[in-house]
């Protein structure tokens, strides 16, 4: 019925004592989220609005098999956590904090590499299951469970398609956030390969960015391997070369990563093409017959 | 965020990479000066930041220190036109003085991340001086890449390859591998994002110089590296650019006539995307963020419309973290304090939003309110052009 997270799903959030952290904690678990408590270095032991609190990772996973860990730390420490919570066994990692140094990103994807853990973003917004798990910071509200898997570099933006889908009574399968900074964990290719392979997902939306090739990337696998219709939005269509637009990632650096490039792969890969963000779900709804 | 040559030749000297000596002025006379603390043939180079200087007039070679004032005198005030500038050009307020070097081989080296291997790579090309997206369209070849160990960082075999790549020998070959391993730490240790040495040359007696040096620096590090964040010049950056980034908004200034202000990134560009297919031009792009407070909003409004060339205003905003009640509050403040000199068009969708359109309904303000982002552009469109 969904990718990556669901009602089974145990989620530590790291960072739980912060304003954030305990914030979107408890929406999460509102949601139905299960979520068993929280780290933060220094006050392992005390409970904050209602959750337990650990010192690290380890302990909750020990205490409570946490699988999941969804992280609000600063971005000077985000790095290091994204690291514990992998070190701890979490098989999968989540991690909202936006601005982290690319430079901690390099070495720490590196050393997720020789784990089982696989990350979401950072600076994204989680990942949900409607109506089984809300992990991360999007509006649950909006969410109505379905087959479209929908998978984004941005945030508010797919909370746009969500709404645009919904209003429609078309649903979504999981929508996974990868985030919109220059390293990541987890890449379209990722994701698309997971809704490719589950049963579930009857179509995917998927919307990316100027800068970078993981849109070319994304375009070369669909092309190859993904049974199911793809509808894609490029958003930045308007934006001027070598300017950072908010994302870290979102650049065109050297003429390269325009979204010209980016929809042409795409839509020679046989990805149908939304040329206005308005049109994203009438296109999906249309794609899939609803 | 980017530095000047001076500054970024600073660095490096003091990172134990060799560049020709010379220093920094602001006036003819302190050009004139330091020519001749260096003695003989100088080069004087504008310090903007954006390249392609040389045939825009702005680096100029003088024989001794009276030219070298003249130069100075030629450059400073003068407004550079390079591919790399706005079309208006970019005013020069300072010059490096420094000493000219008898230039044997002009060779390419920069340091950057590899977004796709989530790695840095060294490029070095024979190809010196030229632009490297030129070389890299051209003579794919030519370029020679070693990518770093993402924990490791690059080994000495791997700056020796690039050295013996770009063909250096004897001494120039140690002084070579010098310089990358020295540019290597220092891009690593100041978080980076790029390191370009264009040209690196060999003198005709046989020294390895980074003539020319560019680097940027990954605006989400230099908390850690104050020092770095000390040199920014604000004169470089467009002045609305700069007060949006004190109250930490994600502002940049473009030419269209429709101003828009939207939360987060993504839905931000396709904003700007969606007033284009509605037949405007965006004025800006501006991404107020997640958790903006009533106060930001105030000031990302001030700053939007205080932007002469804006004729309308879309505010776009979906809802998650930033609830809508704070919008509409933030709005409402806003045009109460600022007065409601321009048309504005306001669409909201997420958390709290009867809430909020309620709160801008019985505000008593004048706003256009949009059903959709696809409705709300075409108003604030046909609102710019005069119409409603």
């Amino acid at each position: 019925m969904s990718i990556l997270v669901d009602k089974r799903t145990r989620v530590v959030v790291q960072g739980i004592t912060g304003k954030e952290g305990a914030f979107h904690a408890a929406r999460c678990k509102e949601y139905g989220t299960q979520v068993v408590g929280g780290v933060t270095p220094g006050k392992g032991g005390t409970t904050h609005e209602g959750f337990p609190v650990w010192n690290t990772v380890a302990e909750a996973v020990a205490a409570e098999s946490a699988d999941c860990a969804l992280i609000f730390v600063p971005p000077a420490a985000a790095a290091d956590a994204i690291m514990e919570a992998a070190a701890a066994g979490v098989t999968l990692v989540v991690c909202i904090t936006e601005g982290i140094p690319v430079g901690d990103m390099v070495r720490a994807k590196h050393f997720l590499a020789g784990t089982r853990s696989r990350l979401i973003g950072p600076n994204c917004p989680g990942v949900i299951t409607p109506d089984q798990a809300k992990i991360g910071i999007m509006p649950g509200h909006i969410h109505k469970s379905g087959a479209v898997g929908v998978v984004s570099r941005s945030g508010t933006l797919t909370y746009e398609v969500v709404g645009q889908l919904t209003a429609r009574g078309v649903g979504q399968s999981t929508c996974v956030g990868i985030g919109g900074d220059p390293v990541n964990g987890t890449s379209f290719v990722d994701v698309l390969r997971l809704f490719n392979e589950d049963a579930d997902t009857r179509a995917i939306m998927m919307i990316g960015e100027i800068g970078g090739t993981a849109e070319e990337d994304a375009a070369e696998f669909i092309r190859a391997s993904v049974k199911k219709p793809v509808v894609a939005f490029i958003c930045g269509q308007t934006a001027p070369p070598g300017r950072r637009m908010g994302h870290a990632g979102a650049i065109i650096a050297g003429g390269k990563g325009t979204a010209a490039e980016k929809m042409q792969a795409l839509e020679r890969a046989g990805a149908t093409l939304v040329r206005s963000p308005a049109d994203m779900g009438a296109t999906v709804a249309k794609v899939i017959g609803a | 965020m980017k530095v000047h040559e001076y500054q970024a030749k600073a660095l490096l000297r003091a990172a134990g990479v060799p560049v020709p000596r010379g220093e920094w002025a602001e006036t003819a006379v302190a050009a004139r000066a330091i020519a001749q603390r260096l003695g003989g043939k100088v080069v004087v180079k504008a310090q903007v930041h954006a390249g392609g200087r040389g045939k825009a007039g702005g680096i100029k070679l003088a024989d001794d220190a009276a030219g070298a004032e003249k130069a100075a005198a030629q450059i400073i005030g003068m407004r550079l036109k390079t591919p790399q500038t706005p079309p208006e050009g970019i005013q020069v307020r300072s010059v490096l003085v420094e000493e000219a070097s008898a230039v044997g081989r002009e060779l390419y080296l920069s340091i950057t991340l590899d977004r796709a291997r989530a790695t840095h790579v060294a490029m070095a090309s024979v190809a010196g001086g030229m632009e490297i997206e030129e070389v890299a369209a051209r003579t794919p070849d030519k370029i020679l890449r070693e990518w770093a160990h993402p924990a490791l960082g690059l080994g000495d075999f791997q700056a020796r390859r690039l050295a013996f790549g770009l063909g250096l020998t004897g001494d120039a070959l140690k002084q070579g591998v010098g310089l990358i391993r020295s540019l290597f730490a220092f891009y690593l240790g100041k978080d980076c994002s790029l390191a370009e040495i264009n040209p690196m040359v060999v003198t005709t007696d046989g020294r390895v110089l980074a003539l020319d040096a560019k680097l940027n620096f990954d605006d989400s590090a230099l908390f850690r590296h104050p020092e770095i964040q000390a040199l920014r010049d604000t004169h470089e950056e467009d002045p609305l650019d700069v007060e949006a980034s004190k109250y930490g908004l994600n502002y940049i200034k473009l030419d269209g006539d429709v101003g828009c202000m939207v939360n987060g990134a993504g839905l931000a560009m396709a904003t700007m995307d969606i007033i284009k297919l509605a037949g405007g031009e965006p004025a800006n792009f501006l991404d107020v963020g997640g958790g903006a407070s009533p106060e930001q909003i105030e000031n990302a409004f001030r700053i939007l419309s205080s932007d002469p060339r804006v004729k309308a205003v879309f505010i776009n905003v979906f809802g998650g973290i930033l609830r809508c009640d704070r919008l509409a509050e933030g709005v409402i403040a806003a045009v109460k304090k600022l007065g409601l000199r321009l048309p504005v068009v306001v669409r909201m969708e997420g958390t709290n939003v009867e809430l909020g359109k309620k709160m801008l309904a019985e505000s008593g303000l004048h706003l256009t309110s949009a059903d959709d982002m696809g409705d709300g552009a075409r108003k604030a469109v046909a609102l710019a052009r005069g119409g409603a």
